[in-house]
C-alpha cells in the first residue's frame, strides 16, 4: 500500500478500462457496471473506439455513485490498461490528476508519455501473464477482478453477473472466475483509490439500460409497430434491440437496401394506420430529407430517431456531437414544418422517443427525435422511468354521406385520415400540393391554405410542460439542450455551493420553436449562458433567429467528440456571473 | 401476389376509376393501362377499399389518383419502398406498385433489385415509353442508345438495361411483358400477377406517342411470346436474354415463398419487455 496518499472517501468514483479493439475492455467494462448496479451503486459506462472493428483502441469508461448520476466526470480516478496500444489516442478523453492511479501490465511496457506526463500514480499487474496460469482465461478478466477489488466491490457481485453471462456455465466459467480472483488477489498490493461511500438502499426499482435501447422501448411505449431498418453507427442498437421485441408485441421490423426505402417504407406503413419509425445517424438523415418532406406534404405521421455523432460526412461514426440541429431544424426544402423533440438524459431518450410517436401520431407530422451517440451507447443505472401517459392518437376518418375531404381546412389544422380498409373514404396521399380533397392542384389559393393548414395544427398544439425542463431561480439562465444537460447542472449545482445561482432552462422542444414560453422561462434573466457540443453554435443561432432571448447572451460550445464538461461550464458561468 | 377477399357483389372495372382527369396526352398508352389495371381489379373482385395503388414520380406515377383505390403518390423512385412499408405492415391490403421506367429502373433501380430480392407479396406494374415525359424528353435506361435528344445529343451510347432479366435474376417470383394496346390482354397479364404469391413484375410497353412517336409502330412488332411461361429461372433466362423485347406474355413463373416476417407463437404484454432492464 501506498501509505503517502491517505485514503479519503468519496460518493462517485471513475474509472478507465483501455485495450485494443477485441481485448475484452467492453466486456469487463460491461461486467463491472452490471456488478456496481447489483452492489446498490448507481453507475454510468461510455463506450469510446477508434473506427476499427478489432484492432483499434477501445475505453469503457466508468463511473459510479451513490446517487444517480447525470454525466461522466471530468476527471478519473484510475486508469488500467489491459495493454497500451494506441492508449495515447484517448488523453483527452481520460484527464488524470496526481491523486489519479494508472495501472498497467510490465509485459507492455511504460505508460504512454501524455498519461506519465500528468503525474499520476502508476503501478503494475502482470495481466497476461495472470492468465495465462489460469487456462481458458483472458486478462480482460483479471483486469475486471482488479478494479472491482479497487472500487470495493464486493467479490459476489462480480461473481454473480459473470455467471449470469456465461449462462452455460462450463469451463470458460470456472476459468474467468478463476482470474477475476486472480485480480482481486494483484488489487490487495496495490495503492488505494478513494474509498466509494456506502450505497444507499433503493428507494424504487432501478434499471441498467442504454439510451438506444431506452428510445426503442419509448417507441413501442408511443404506439410504434412497423420499423424500417438500415445500419448505422451508433443508431444501430435501437434496430437490434427493436427486431426481437417487435415481433413479441405483434409489430415488425423489415431491414430495408438503404436510408431511402428505410423512410419510404415506414411511410407506406403509416400510410396503412401502423405508427412506424426508423433510427439512423446524420448521414442516413440527410438521405431522408426529401422523404421527411413528402410525410410533411401527404401528412403521414412517422418519427426518425437520429442518434447524433460526428460529422460532416462520415465524420466520426462512434463518437458524439450535436451537430445535426441545422439539418433536423431546417434541412426539408419548401415550407415543412414537423415536430423535432431532443430527449436530456439517457432515460429520457424513453419518455422524449414516446412523446415524439405521440406528437407525430396527433398532429398528422413527421417528428424527428434527436438523441446522440453519448446517450445511444452509454449504459446506467437508471431509476425506473415513471409511466407517461402519451400514446400516439391519430384522428381516424368516418365514412359520410358527403365526398371525403381527406385534407379538409379546418379551424385546428387537423384532419381526419382515412385507413385503407375503410369502405367510403379512399383517397390518394400526395406528395403534390393538392385542393382538400387531394387531387393534386398548382393554384395559389390551394397552396396557401394547405400551408396555413399544415402550419396551423402545429401552432395551435398545447404542448404543455414536457416542452423544456427548467429548474432554478436567479438572474443568470444556462440554455441547453439533450446531452448537454447533465453537465450544466452540475456546474450550475457547483456555482450554487460558491453561492451563485442560475437557472437550469433545457428545452425538449426544438420544433416548432416556442418563443412564448422560453420568454416565460427567462422572466427577470439578465444573462443568458447557450451550451451546445458542435463548432458553430447551431442552437445558439437557432434561439437568436427564432426566439428572443433577453440580456446579454454568451455561447458556450465545443465540438465533439470530447463531451461538454461540467467543469468547463462552471468555470465560464461563475467568471461570467461576477459582477 | 395473392388477394384480399372480396365481401360484397362484384364492383365493374369502370367502378374502379375515379373522377380525376388524367395529365396524359391524347394518345398515351397509360390510358390503356389504368383500364387493365381496374379491369384486372374487376376481374379478381375486389373491392376499392381493400386496394392500395402506390407510386413515385412521372407520366405514369400519377396513376393511384386515376382509381377510386386508396392511393399514395409519393417521391421520385420509392414507390417500391412506400408498397413494401405498407404490405408488410397491412397484409390483409392488395398492394399494386406502378410507374414508369425512368422512376422504376434509374432512380428506383436499387428498391427494384431489393423488391425483387425480398418477394413481398404485390405487383409491380410499370409503364415503359422509354423516355423521361413528365420532364420533356430525357432518355431512361431502357432508351436505344442512339437516341438524339437535348440532355444527351446523339444519344447516350448506353447499354440499354434489361429489367426482365435484371428481375429474374434478383428474384422476382412472376414476371410478364405486356404492351398497352392490347388492354384485355394487359388486364390478364396483370390479374395473373396478382394471383401469383410473391412480388409478381408486369413490365407493359405503353409508348409515349407525344416525345416517341416512333412507339406507334410497337403494335406491329409486337407478338404473343412463342412458348409458354416456364418455371425454370435458367430456361428463363435463355428466353429472356434472346428475345428482341416484344414478346408478350407470363414469362417466368417461380415458387419462391413469399416474404414472411417473423411472428411470435404467443404475444407479450409490452410491459413485459421491461424485465430485461430490471436490477
Amino acid at each position: 500500500m501506498n501509505d503517502e496518499v491517505k485514503v479519503r472517501e468519496t460518493d462517485t468514483l471513475s474509472i478507465a478500462l483501455t485495450g485494443s479493439g477485441g481485448a475484452g475492455v467492453m466486456t469487463a467494462g460491461n461486467l463491472l457496471l452490471e456488478a456496481v448496479a447489483r452492489a446498490g451503486y448507481y453507475g454510468l459506462m461510455v463506450r469510446s473506439s477508434g473506427p476499427q472493428i478489432r484492432g483499434g483502441e477501445a475505453a469503457a469508461l466508468v463511473r459510479i455513485a451513490t446517487r444517480p448520476l447525470d454525466c461522466m466526470a471530468d476527471r478519473f480516478d484510475l486508469l488500467i490498461g489491459v495493454d497500451w496500444q494506441n492508449i495515447h489516442r484517448f488523453a483527452d478523453e481520460i484527464p488524470l490528476e496526481a491523486s489519479s492511479l494508472m495501472i498497467g501490465d510490465p509485459e507492455q511496457g511504460n505508460p504512454p508519455e501524455v498519461f506519465v506526463r500528468r503525474g499520476a500514480r502508476s503501478a503494475q499487474v502482470p495481466f497476461k501473464k495472470l492468465s495465462k496460469a489460469i487456462p481458458g482465461s483472458w486478462p480482460n478478466m483479471v483486469m475486471l477482478g482488479v478494479a472491482a477489488a479497487l472500487v470495493g466491490l464486493p467479490a459476489e457481485s462480480v461473481e454473480t453477473v459473470v455467471r449470469k453471462s456465461y449462462k452455460k456455465g462450463g469451463e470458460r466459467l470456472a476459468a474467468s472466475i478463476a482470474a477475476i480472483q486472480a485480480g482481486y488477489n494483484a488489487a490487495a498490493e496495490l495503492p488505494a483509490i478513494p474509498k466509494l461511500a456506502a450505497a444507499k438502499p433503493a428507494a424504487q426499482p432501478r434499471w441498467l439500460i442504454t439510451g438506444n435501447q431506452a428510445a426503442g422501448y419509448g417507441a413501442l411505449r408511443g404506439g410504434v409497430r412497423f420499423v424500417a431498418a438500415y445500419p448505422i453507427t451508433p443508431a444501430t442498437e435501437v434496430l437490434e434491440w427493436l427486431s426481437p421485441a417487435l415481433t413479441k408485441v405483434g409489430g415488425t421490423l423489415v431491414q430495408a437496401e438503404d436510408e431511402l426505402a428505410s423512410v419510404n417504407m415506414i411511410i407506406g406503413a403509416s400510410f396503412g394506420g401502423v405508427p412506424a419509425m426508423t433510427a439512423t445517424a446524420g448521414p442516413g438523415l440527410s438521405l431522408m430529407a426529401e422523404a421527411l418532406g413528402l410525410a410533411v406534404a401527404a401528412e403521414v405521421p412517422i418519427v426518425v430517431l437520429d442518434v447524433m455523432r460526428g460529422g460532416p460526412s462520415t465524420g466520426i461514426p462512434a463518437k458524439s456531437e450535436q451537430g445535426d440541429i441545422n439539418i433536423a431544424l431546417s434541412g426539408l426544402h419548401g415550407d415543412a414544418p414537423h415536430v423535432v423533440v431532443a430527449p436530456n438524459s439517457l432515460a429520457d431518450c424513453l419518455a422524449a422517443t414516446q412523446w415524439a410517436v405521440h406528437l407525430a401520431e396527433s398532429m398528422q407530422v413527421p417528428a424527428i427525435v434527436l438523441s446522440d451517440q453519448y446517450f445511444g451507447q452509454a449504459r446506467a443505472v437508471v431509476d425506473r422511468p415513471a409511466d407517461m401517459r402519451y400514446i400516439g392518437e391519430r384522428a381516424k376518418a368516418v365514412p359520410r354521406s358527403e365526398p371525403y375531404k381527406r385534407y379538409a381546412l379546418t379551424d385546428s389544422g387537423l384532419s381526419p385520415m382515412a385507413i385503407p380498409g375503410t369502405p367510403g373514404t379512399a383517397y390518394t396521399a400526395d406528395g403534390l400540393e393538392h385542393n382538400e380533397r387531394g387531387v393534386p392542384s398548382s393554384q395559389a389559393s390551394d397552396h396557401s391554405a394547405q400551408l396555413d393548414k399544415r402550419q396551423r395544427k402545429l401552432t395551435a398544439y398545447p404542448y404543455g410542460d414536457y416542452w423544456a425542463e427548467i429548474e432554478g431561480e436567479g438572474e443568470t439562465a444556462v440554455v441547453t439542450f439533450g446531452s448537454c444537460t447533465g453537465p450544466v447542472r452540475e456546474a450550475i449545482a457547483r456555482a450554487a455551493a460558491d453561492g451563485i445561482q442560475a437557472r437550469l432552462v433545457s428545452i425538449r422542444l426544438l420544433a416548432p420553436a416556442q418563443p412564448e414560453r422560453l420568454a416565460k422561462a427567462l422572466e427577470g434573466v439578465k444573462k443568458v449562458l447557450v451550451v451546445e457540443q458542435n463548432h458553430s453554435g447551431q442552437f445558439h443561432r437557432y434561439l437568436r433567429a427564432d426566439m428572443e432571448v433577453p440580456g446579454e447572451v454568451k455561447s458556450l460550445r465545443r465540438p465533439g467528440p470530447l463531451p461538454m464538461s461540467a467543469a468547463d461550464i462552471y468555470r465560464t458561468l461563475t467568471e461570467w456571473s461576477r459582477p | 401476389m395473392s388477394i384480399a377477399t372480396a365481401t360484397a357483389a362484384p364492383i365493374t372495372a369502370q367502378a374502379f376509376k375515379s373522377d380525376c382527369k388524367p395529365v396524359w396526352c391524347p394518345g398515351c398508352g397509360d390510358y390503356s393501362v389504368l383500364s387493365s389495371v381496374t379491369k384486372a381489379f374487376a376481374m379478381l373482385e375486389l373491392r376499392p377499399e381493400n386496394v392500395a395503388v402506390v407510386s413515385g414520380i412521372g407520366c405514369s406515377s400519377r396513376i393511384p389518383a386515376y382509381t377510386s383505390c386508396y392511393g399514395f403518390h409519393g417521391v421520385h423512385g420509392r414507390a417500391l419502398a412506400a408498397a413494401t412499408g405498407l404490405k408488410v405492415a397491412r397484409p390483409d391490403l392488395t398492394v399494386i406498385a406502378a410507374g414508369g421506367d425512368g422512376d422504376g429502373y434509374s432512380i428506383g433501380g436499387n428498391h427494384f433489385l431489393h423488391a425483387c430480392r425480398r418477394n413481398v407479396d404485390m405487383t409491380y406494374v410499370v409503364m415503359d415509353n422509354h423516355v423521361y415525359g413528365m420532364t420533356k424528353g430525357q432518355p431512361s435506361p431502357t432508351t436505344e442508345p442512339d437516341w438524339d435528344s437535348k440532355l444527351s445529343p446523339g444519344g447516350t451510347g448506353l447499354r440499354t438495361f434489361h429489367p426482365l432479366v435484371i428481375a429474374l435474376a434478383a428474384g422476382a417470383n412472376f414476371i410478364a411483358r405486356g404492351f398497352s394496346g392490347d388492354p384485355n390482354g394487359t388486364a390478364r397479364l396483370i390479374a395473373d400477377a396478382m394471383r401469383n404469391p410473391g412480388f409478381s413484375f408486369v413490365e407493359i410497353l405503353s409508348p409515349c406517342v407525344t416525345l416517341r412517336p416512333e412507339q406507334r409502330e410497337w403494335k406491329n412488332a409486337v407478338r404473343p411470346a412463342p412458348v409458354g411461361a416456364t418455371d425454370d429461372p435458367a430456361r428463363a433466362a435463355r428466353r429472356l436474354m434472346t428475345d428482341d423485347g416484344f414478346n408478350i406474355g407470363v414469362l417466368y413463373v417461380g415458387s419462391r415463398k413469399p416474404y414472411q416476417p417473423p411472428a411470435a407463437k404467443t404475444l407479450q404484454r409490452l410491459a413485459d419487455l421491461e424485465a430485461q432492464f430490471a436490477i
